[in-house]
């Protein structure tokens, strides 16, 4: 197993502010023979992360009375409920606006796939119109996503600026010119390898791995 | 990733639960879409509908093509009145025709049973039932078990009648293979004569007396007597049938609950239904209309996306 992984090791560079790779050797149910799977960020440094993260919102927006944050559907809400827990629990700012988007209809890749498009709840309880918007999204690869949530928010009104968070950027991947305002780790991964990110009160604990075929 | 089990959506008899179950999670969604301010999603914009009609319809066309604009579709018009059919031409050429102009659905109403389905085995688009003579409106049963869903958190165990003009009705047919599917118990009630025979093999019960069909019921759907359809006399007069079948206030509120009013429309209006009836707070038949767009947009969505 040790050594399907020393192949592996060749195809990613991984950038970031402590280069540190852990290695490990998966007893994650998930795990297959032929797939190989490594931690990029452990549960510490996801919370160090969302801590800088929240830190740098609150530097931007201060006491978010005209910001809104929506995360985007269907993995972005875990890191947007997080985020917005820490600002309302650690940071003490007393009204966060949370909202989620789901843009499945307004991809650009309908009947192009093999995968049929299955959507999602879309819950915006307030009106965008001159707000400040953060879209929140787990990973940000191709930026298509990103795209389609920029025309989905306009059903919502016209917002005054939109920034985008997102935990993992992987970098050299993007279709369209799309960047990150804020974020968390910057990843080199190559087409066929995948990020996951794994919440406690979904997937059973925090990690994120990047899984090669 | 789920999908649905046809590629057209002819008649309720060629669905399963788990279609039925992902068109209302669907219908969910664009619920939400034609509540926002701006109700319009661009999913179809390279997709070509053709709504060809060869009777008569206002909610249903109309329900359709704002769905289908809804989703950013192209959409054109056909109705039978205006067209080559009074010419010679044959339902295959006509259609064959339309699609040369490369159209991806088309949505037909038909005064002949099965007109879909022959279709649907003759020309390359997707083919949506918006009514096929006097068997089946697909797209209503499902927007009416939607409504009921919607109303009484769901389908399966409730009591539904269905009162009117069963024998000429296809939305009746539809709605029984819909309400069985989804585990509802189902009455038909209405004057003997409309009533089609052999039709407890749908796993329906007949009931003739209106009162006891009402007590019983948890959902009463009051159909319209289709005079159009009608070649012979099957009642003496609309009085006497207003009075056996026709629901007024006065019945209502002599029961001891208070049941859900449907009607798909057109409503005749002090025939099968009063006024004060239709417009009550017991009447969801607006909110049937409503939900019509958001169960068509889903229909449309999930068979555009198994159009290759």
């Amino acid at each position: 197993m040790f050594k399907a992984l020393d192949e592996n090791q060749g195809l990613f560079v991984l950038y970031g502010v402590t280069c540190r790779i852990a290695y490990f050797c998966s007893s994650n149910e998930t795990f297959v023979s032929h797939m190989s799977q490594r931690v990029l960020l452990s549960a510490k440094e996801i919370h160090i992360i969302l801590h800088r993260l929240a830190c740098q919102l609150l530097e931007n927006h201060l006491d978010f009375s005209n910001t809104v944050l929506i995360g985007l559907q269907p993995r972005g809400i875990y890191l947007a409920r997080r985020l917005t827990e820490l600002l309302q629990q650690e940071y003490k700012v007393r009204n966060v606006d949370l909202g989620s988007l789901d843009i499945t209809f307004y991809r650009d890749d309908f009947r192009r796939g093999d995968k049929i498009l299955e959507a999602n709840q879309t819950k915006i309880d307030f009106l965008v119109e001159n707000k400040k918007v953060v879209f929140i999204d787990d990973v940000l690869y191709t930026g298509r996503s990103i795209r389609a949530a920029l025309t989905a928010v306009q059903s919502f009104g016209r917002p005054q600026e939109i920034e985008l968070l997102t935990l993992i950027d992987r970098r050299f991947s993007r279709h369209l010119p799309i960047q990150p305002n804020y974020r968390g780790r910057q990843v080199d991964a190559i087409n066929d390898e995948k990020v996951k990110v794994m919440w406690q009160e979904n997937d059973g604990e925090d990690a994120v791995y990047l899984v090669s075929r | 990733m789920s999908e649905l089990s046809v590629n057209h959506l002819l008649g309720i008899k060629y669905l399963n639960k788990k279609d039925i179950d992902l068109i209302f999670e669907t219908a969910d969604h664009f619920k939400e879409v034609i509540n926002r301010s701006i109700k319009k999603v661009p999913t179809l914009r390279d997709i070509t509908i053709a709504n060809i009609f060869f009777e008569n319809s206002t909610r249903t066309k109309l329900s359709f093509e704002l769905a289908e604009k809804r989703l950013s579709a192209d959409v054109i018009n056909f109705s039978a009145g205006q067209s080559s059919l009074k010419k010679g031409e044959t339902l295959i050429d006509t259609v064959n025709n339309i699609l040369s102009m490369k159209v991806d659905m088309v949505v037909m109403r038909h005064p002949n049973p099965g007109a879909g389905i022959f279709l649907s085995k003759h020309v390359s688009a997707a083919i949506v039932n918006a009514g096929d003579g006097a068997h089946e409106h697909p797209t209503q049963a499902l927007l009416d078990s939607y409504s009921i869903r919607e109303k009484l958190s769901e389908v399966a165990g409730k009591n539904v009648v269905i009162v009117g003009d069963i024998l000429h009705s296809r939305v009746a047919l539809s709605n029984i293979f819909a309400l069985k599917l989804q585990g509802a118990n189902v009455k038909v009630c209405g004057p003997k004569t409309l009533i089609p025979k052999h039709i407890e093999s749908l796993g329906v019960e007949v009931e003739t007396n209106l009162i006891k069909a009402l007590e019983w019921c948890d959902v009463a759907n009051m159909l319209r007597v289709q005079n159009e359809r009608m070649d012979i006399s099957y009642f003496p007069t609309t009085r006497e049938y207003t009075q056996q079948f026709g629901v007024t206030k006065s019945i209502l509120q002599k029961l001891d609950k208070e049941i859900v009013i449907m009607h798909p429309g057109p409503i005749n209006r002090g025939v099968e239904i009063t006024s004060d009836v239709a417009d009550s707070g017991q009447s969801i038949i607006l909110n049937q209309v409503e939900n019509g767009v958001a169960i068509r947009m889903a229909v449309i969505y999930l068979l555009a996306s198994k159009i290759k």
